[in-house]
């Protein structure tokens, strides 16, 4: 089989990369392999409401919005396999399965990872206690109300305030269950502030800061968690525990990129992010191989994983144009003070063809503080910002002529008052 | 004079409000940092409104439910109510996205619409 381009997953990130493929080069021949049975990746199961609001000017359902994009293939002319599970990436070719065809190989220009991220399960999390039935990720719990329309519990506790954990606490509120409390080992809540109002505060949910699980007890069914306070290195204080009886504990405890198919092709990898080493136009350590979405780093709208895959789409159909870049000045984007990670990692001059967006996550909260750029050391901006948090992803645009100059290094960070 | 405590959901700030209110007078707003919070504020008093999302029973469809939201938000305090009403509901395949399942939902006068299309089988 051949294809001038394959995406590998048809998730928010898959569709908007082959859709601003296609509008780059209409000629150019595009194949999404997608290992579900629809597209739309885990916008199908966050039936909410809260996207779309940058992309569209709308608040959108996680469905509504993936089939605004969904219905763009068809007239662009863009195929996809359902039900195709891919087994290896390498350079200008992708082996997949599915049913009908067994195992194929598709050789291609260029190939865009766009797997997406999978939640930490409790193996992950060294949660001690028995072993019983009722403890889910959230998002399995998701699934399991919103697609099969089954009802994994009646009393729950939730530990970890990231986005899932509370979009579900409101959720298994609705359809009837207990929410007891939700629990957080941070000091502060991972989640939207938009989501800690309108999915606890509305339905008197607990929110205990600092605070985790410590025992799962139950022999055949969870009958109840023992929680308790932790200290400032995260570490349970004696005689703060306390047992809530419940039948369903729920993780919402962080996104991992799911990077496999990468490894085992060499793309090199960030180990702040667990994703691809990216440039300017989201292309890999492998020539031809690019990179979007959640992959690539954990986003928390998804707005920005469409317009970021989008960008990476037209890099991928330019590359199958033009082939190799020619040589030319490169700069690197380092992480300075409270910046865990930036994207892209390096920039080259030539092949930039607008603004350049750097992406980045805060280490901690920061209040009144500066997201400082510097440019080999000297202060390019200093921009202040009221409040910075990890949940939030930050972000700083450069001008193309600011540019100019090609400074060796660029250094984000965030500098206290 | 009563005092209402919200939380602003505009920026990661959070802002804590107080809100005074005399009746349905609100009488001063406190604790904002800017003008989005105050207007926040009163709207959040005066008439809190929620968009529902949840799902339906499908009959003769590929997938046996189908994800719908209120069209419009509807009043925080008839939530419950509209999750009963839809709970109630149940709707035939094939669904298109906005086709109106429910014409006025628990009396609220706000139909509910579907967020997903649905084949028949």
């Amino acid at each position: 089989m051949k294809a001038d381009i394959v995406i590998v997953g048809g998730g928010p990130a898959g569709l908007a990369a082959a859709i601003a493929a296609a509008k780059e080069d209409s000629s150019l021949d595009i194949l999404i392999l997608e290992r579900d049975s629809e597209l739309g990746g885990i916008l199908n199961q966050c039936i909410h409401n809260g996207f779309g609001l940058h992309t569209f000017n709308e608040e959108l359902t996680g469905p509504e919005y993936a089939a605004r994009f969904e219905e763009q293939l068809e007239g662009l002319g863009i195929r996809f396999m359902l039900g195709t599970m891919v087994l290896d990436v390498a350079s200008g070719s992708v082996t997949a399965i599915n049913s009908s065809n067994g195992v194929f190989t598709v050789d291609c220009g260029a190939i865009v990872l766009c797997m997406g991220c999978r939640e930490r399960p409790r193996g992950a999390l060294n949660i001690p206690g028995l072993r019983p039935a009722g403890v889910f990720t959230a998002g399995t719990a998701q699934r399991l109300v919103n697609i099969e329309g089954y009802m994994p519990g009646k009393e729950v506790v939730i530990l970890g305030s990231g986005d899932i954990g509370l979009i579900m606490a409101r959720r298994m509120t609705l359809e009837g269950a207990k929410v007891k409390c939700v629990c957080e080992l941070m000091p502060y809540s991972g989640g939207l502030k938009r989501n800690i109002v309108q999915c606890l505060d509305d339905f008197d949910i607990p929110l205990l800061l600092s605070h985790t699980v410590v025992d799962i007890k139950g022999k055949e069914r969870v009958t109840s968690v023992v929680i308790a306070e932790v200290d400032e290195r995260s570490k349970p204080i004696p005689g703060t525990e306390q047992e809530i009886s419940c039948d369903t504990l729920l993780l919402s405890c962080g996104l991992i990129p799911e990077n496999e198919l990468s490894r085992s092709a060499g793309v090199e990898i960030n180990p702040s992010t667990n994703g691809p080493v990216v440039n300017e136009s989201f292309e890999t350590s492998i020539p031809g191989v690019f990179a979007c979405g959640n992959v690539l780093h954990v986003h928390d709208l998804v707005d920005y994983v469409s317009e970021e895959s989008g960008r990476a789409g037209r890099s991928a159909a330019k590359y199958v144009r033009n082939k190799a870049a020619s040589e030319c000045p490169v700069i690197k984007i380092k992480n300075g003070n409270g910046v865990r990670y930036t994207v892209p990692s390096f920039v080259r001059l030539n092949e930039l063809s607008d603004d350049l967006v750097i992406r980045f996550r805060s280490g901690n909260v920061y209040k009144d503080s500066y997201v400082k750029v510097l440019f080999d050391g000297e202060t390019k901006n200093s921009r202040r910002k009221p409040i910075i948090t990890p949940g939030e992803m930050e972000q700083v645009i450069l001008k193309k002529e600011d540019l100019a100059t090609a400074p060796s290094e660029i250094l984000i960070e965030i500098a206290e008052r | 004079m009563e005092k209402r405590e919200l939380t602003c959901i505009n920026c990661p700030m959070g802002c804590r409000i107080t809100v005074t209110m005399d009746g349905d007078n609100i009488i001063s707003v406190e604790g904002n940092t800017c003008k989005r919070g105050h207007l926040y504020a009163c709207n959040e008093v005066k008439s809190p409104v929620r968009t529902v999302t949840t799902t339906i029973k499908v009959t003769g469809g590929v997938s046996d439910r189908v994800s719908v939201k209120t069209k419009e938000p509807v009043p925080k305090d008839k939530i419950f109510e509209v999750m009963d009403a839809i709970n109630k509901a149940s709707a035939k395949a094939p669904i298109a996205i906005g086709d109106i399942l429910i014409e006025d939902c628990a009396g609220t006068g706000i139909p509910v619409v579907a967020t997903k299309a649905v084949g028949s089988v």
